[in-house]
């Protein structure tokens, strides 16, 4: 994850409370979506930028994820995400961030 | 709930979903987006 984003999770973190931050992803492929999950929750595997052996242990998602899609308008869904949920690889992304998810984030509800 | 009444950080995907349509989306959701990015993996 490129290390300004880190930054601001991290600003944005401090400034709202891990409890009320949601991050919500949009990643092409399980592996990448699966490394910026890991970085917002256990700490930047790379140990390259700011969130390196920080673990913020936040909510993650991806946008394609069905417990995202369900909360969202489904006209407003569709028109923002329809394309790309035929194109990617939508179970093996959320099968990859729901991993990370399960193993690193301080919130399980 | 996971969206209604957060705070959401968007980090969209130029290839995948990009951040303005993560926001629109959990806006209509009932989420305050906070920070929204696209990134790109080269």
């Amino acid at each position: 994850m490129d290390l300004e984003i880190q930054q601001r999770v991290k600003d944005l973190t401090e400034k709202y409370g891990a409890e009320n931050i949601v991050v919500v992803l949009g990643g092409s492929e399980a592996e990448a979506a699966g490394l910026s999950a890991e970085t917002v929750t256990a700490g930047d595997p790379t140990y390259a930028g700011p969130l390196a052996g920080i673990s913020l242990g936040l909510r993650v998602y991806h946008i394609l994820e069905e417990e995202i899609k369900n909360e969202c308008d489904p006209n407003v869904y569709d028109e923002q995400c329809g394309m790309m949920e035929m194109v990617l690889d939508v179970e093996a992304i959320s099968n990859e961030v729901r991993s990370i998810r399960e193993q690193y984030t301080q919130f399980k509800d | 709930m996971i969206l209604k009444g957060r705070k959401v950080i968007a980090i969209g995907d130029r290839d995948g979903i990009p951040g303005p349509a993560i926001e629109e989306c959990v806006k209509s959701a009932g989420a305050e987006v906070v920070f929204a990015s696209t990134e790109c993996f080269v």
